[in-house]
Order: structure tokens, then C-alpha cells, then sequence
């Protein structure tokens, strides 16, 4: 499981926690992701993101 | 396209200015840009400067990539440590010094600059105000091997900075001359959840006076509060307010209000001046927060590209970095009539806005409750739809 961070502001996408909120469920990984999943803090797309740890 | 050769001129190398060439780039390879910095013109997310202390991280760190790297990027140029003097818009000019510069387009993305007020004392030179990544590597280098710190000022800013040093080993105090933390974003029972959450890192508060002297005291300093309290410390932060740059916007003639004043096409009174992000206030909406200056800097690239697009701001919700106590709070607009009803307790607070008709305005979310967000942004009305 990895994490990616926003760029932008700092949020922090866990792949393990998913976004349960924003409809995406624990254990997605980033690359199943929506293409048109947007940062929830500030509404970035999924390019302004960036893996953070391994 | 624009008509000239001249480039587009962005001043200011923030979140507005990058992500506005970013979002320009997207649609246009080609035409020139040129962007103009009084700092170092490093690229750098200005929200993790309130988690920098938690996470050990120096500025150094915090920064993603140099001006010379984002230039090459973005297919830019970009003039740093480079001061405006004065914009001609009449001319299509601008002056830095003895030289002048001629723009297509001009962007103001210049931001809001800290609000400072005089203390008495002789200790001024540890006080700090924290507002770009130059701020913050400066107060590191000053906060380095100390462990006392105090905050005057209990807002969005105070209250992450009292969080953030407290998680990096800081003894923090925080001074405000209010009744309560977040004065103007909370209502008091989310304030209060957030408050006992930092008591419960050891951040001690004393609210009601402020901070009236500072004097040195051997290594650290003395602050005397104006109701006789006097507190130790090393270092100070001044996290007082932010207030939009607008001075060489209105000696050039501007309309500038609290900000400069914009329509929803971010255009200025000026022809062909444009003001982007802290400094804008857009039909009357000065927003000092990430989501509204995205959401601005893409449909200026729009705009600035031939196709006219108006700034829409959704919902805008606005997520204060305390992680003892997270908050999300949509605050209701200004004058807005209605009232707040509050449930839950201890850090866990949902306090709603209501009108009469019982139409939801505005919202104050705290601890486990923030993940109601997204059920309640799709009851509330869009800031400008």
C-alpha cells in the first residue's frame, strides 16, 4: 500500500484508508483511482499528485 | 491569443502564480510568460508550512523545485529576487527600478502580506510572521534548539501553528486579545472542541489580553501581556491576520477595496490587468484560502487564452490543519441571517447554519464529525455559481 500526497496542500491519499468520504473505498489503489477523483482540501486533479512513501 | 509579441506578465511566484502558469501551459505552449518574484521563486506548498515542525521538515525540504527547475517546466522565464515598483497599465508597463517592462497581459499574484502590530520592548528581532517559505526558514533557523514558543493571535494561522510546534517538542502559548480561538470562523462550541484538544498537547492560552512588552531576558525573552501575566520565551510568532497587498494596485489607479477589486473574469479596472488569488477580491469575495484561488487560476488560463471563462466558486469548505481536533468549517457569508444549532460533545461538534426556511448556509464541523463534509456540501449553495 502506498500513499501520494497533493501537491498543492498537503493532502494525503492512503491507499490502505482509501477516501471513503469522496466515494472511494479502502484498499483502491491510486491507479484505480477516477481519473476524475480531485483533491477534496483543493480540488486538484489526480496529476498534481505525487507518490510520498513506500 | 494575445495580439502582441509582449509576454504575459504574472508577479508573484505563490500557489497563484505557479499554478496559474501550470493551468496556461495546459492550453498553451507557446506564448511567452514571463513571472516576476521578489523571493527566490522556489515552488513550495504554503498550507504544509503550518505541519513543517511536526513533520522535522526545513524549508530546504519543504521545497519542491528551484525557479530555474519551474522555468524550464513551464517553458518561462522567470526574474527572482526582482521588485515591481510600479505598474503603468495605461502604457501596457510595468517598472522594476530604472527598468521597464512591456506585457500583453498582466497578472497581480502578489498575495496578502501579515498583519504586524508594535510591541514595546527590546526583544523585537525574535518575533516572526510565518507567510512564505522564506519566513519560515528564517524562524526554523531562529526556533532551532529552543523550546518555548509563543503565538499572538488565535486564528486559522495561531491555532495550526500552536498544533504543529506542539507535535515538534515546542512548550507553545498562545496570547490573543478575543474571548475565544477562531474569534470569526467557529462558532463557540467548535471552538472550544478545538481549543481542549490543543490543552490536551499542553498548549496553554491566554485569551483576552495581548502581548503589550517583549524584552530580552539573557538567551530568551520576557513578554509582558497587557493584564500583568508574564510569560517566557524563546521565540515568538506573530500570527495576527492577513490582509491583501493593494498599495501599487491603487497608486496605479486600481479599484481596490479590501482587495483588488475584480469581476468574475479576475479583470481589473485596468485594461488587460488581472489580480489572482490572496489579493483579489473577486465580486466582492476576498477568500485567503487554496480551493478558491485554484478554482480562479483555472479560469483565468481560460480567459488569459481567448476563451472568456467566469470564476465559479462551488462550496467552498475550508480545512483548518489542527489534527488533534480536525475541523472543516464552510463559513456562512457575510451578513447571512440565520442561526446556529450545535450537537455533539466533547471534540466531536457539528454546528449548523440554518435560515428560517431552514435552508442550510453554512457549517462548522470538528473531530469525528468532519466526515458529515460531504453530505453537507451537496446541501449548500455555491459561493458564486
Amino acid at each position: 500500500m502506498r500513499k501520494w500526497q497533493c501537491v498543492v496542500c498537503g493532502w494525503i491519499y492512503d491507499e490502505a484508508e482509501g477516501a471513503p468520504e469522496e466515494g472511494v473505498a479502502p484498499g483502491t489503489a491510486w491507479d484505480d483511482v477516477p481519473e476524475d477523483f480531485i483533491c477534496p482540501d483543493c480540488g486538484v486533479g489526480k496529476e498534481d499528485f505525487e507518490m510520498v512513501e513506500i | 491569443m494575445t495580439q502582441s509579441n509582449d509576454p504575459i506578465i504574472i508577479i508573484g511566484t505563490g500557489l497563484a502564480g505557479y499554478n496559474l502558469a501550470k493551468e496556461l501551459r495546459k492550453l498553451d505552449k507557446e506564448t511567452p510568460i514571463t513571472m516576476i518574484t521578489a523571493d527566490d521563486g522556489r515552488n513550495y506548498s504554503k498550507p504544509m508550512l503550518s505541519t513543517g515542525f511536526g513533520k522535522n521538515k526545513t524549508a530546504d525540504e519543504l521545497a519542491m523545485s528551484s525557479a530555474a527547475d519551474m522555468a524550464a517546466q513551464l517553458n518561462l522565464t522567470i526574474r527572482t529576487h526582482t521588485h515591481v515598483t510600479a505598474l503603468r497599465p495605461d502604457a501596457h508597463e510595468i517598472d522594476l527600478g530604472p527598468e521597464t517592462l512591456s506585457y500583453s497581459k498582466l497578472v497581480l499574484a502578489w498575495g496578502a502580506e501579515a498583519i504586524r502590530v508594535p510591541v514595546e520592548g527590546d526583544a523585537q528581532d525574535i518575533v516572526h510572521s510565518v507567510n512564505d517559505l522564506t519566513d519560515y526558514g528564517h524562524f526554523r533557523i531562529a526556533a532551532e534548539g529552543h523550546k518555548r514558543a509563543l503565538i499572538m493571535g488565535a486564528g486559522l494561522i495561531g491555532c495550526e501553528f500552536a498544533n504543529d510546534m506542539s507535535n515538534g517538542g515546542y512548550d507553545v502559548t498562545v496570547v490573543a486579545p478575543c474571548e475565544r480561538i477562531f474569534p470569526t470562523l467557529l462558532p463557540p462550541e467548535a471552538a472550544a472542541a478545538v481549543q481542549v484538544g490543543l490543552e490536551s498537547l499542553g498548549v496553554k492560552f491566554h485569551l483576552g489580553p495581548y502581548v503589550s512588552k517583549l524584552e530580552r531576558q539573557g538567551d530568551s525573552a520576557v513578554a509582558t501581556l497587557s493584564d500583568g501575566t508574564v510569560v517566557e520565551t524563546d521565540v515568538v510568532v506573530s500570527a495576527i491576520g492577513l490582509r491583501p497587498r493593494v498599495e501599487m494596485a491603487a497608486a496605479a489607479g486600481l479599484a481596490v477595496n479590501r482587495g483588488i477589486v475584480t469581476n468574475r473574469l479576475l479583470e481589473t479596472s485596468a485594461a488587460d490587468v488581472y489580480a489572482l488569488g490572496d489579493c483579489a477580491e473577486v465580486e466582492g469575495h476576498v477568500l485567503l484560502y487554496v480551493l478558491p484561488l485554484m478554482a480562479s487560476a483555472r479560469a483565468l488560463a481560460k480567459t488569459l487564452t481567448g476563451n472568456p471563462e467566469m470564476v465559479s466558486y462551488g462550496v467552498m469548505p475550508v480545512t483548518v490543519k489542527t489534527p488533534v481536533t480536525p475541523v472543516v468549517v464552510a463559513p456562512p457569508a457575510v451578513g447571512a441571517e440565520g442561526e446556529w444549532t450545535v450537537d455533539g460533545e466533547g471534540l466531536d461538534i457539528q454546528a449548523e447554519f440554518r435560515n428560517k426556511a431552514n435552508e442550510l448556509l453554512g457549517y462548522a464541523l470538528t473531530g469525528a464529525k468532519v466526515v458529515n463534509k460531504v453530505a453537507l456540501n451537496k446541501e449548500l449553495p455555491a459561493i458564486l455559481g
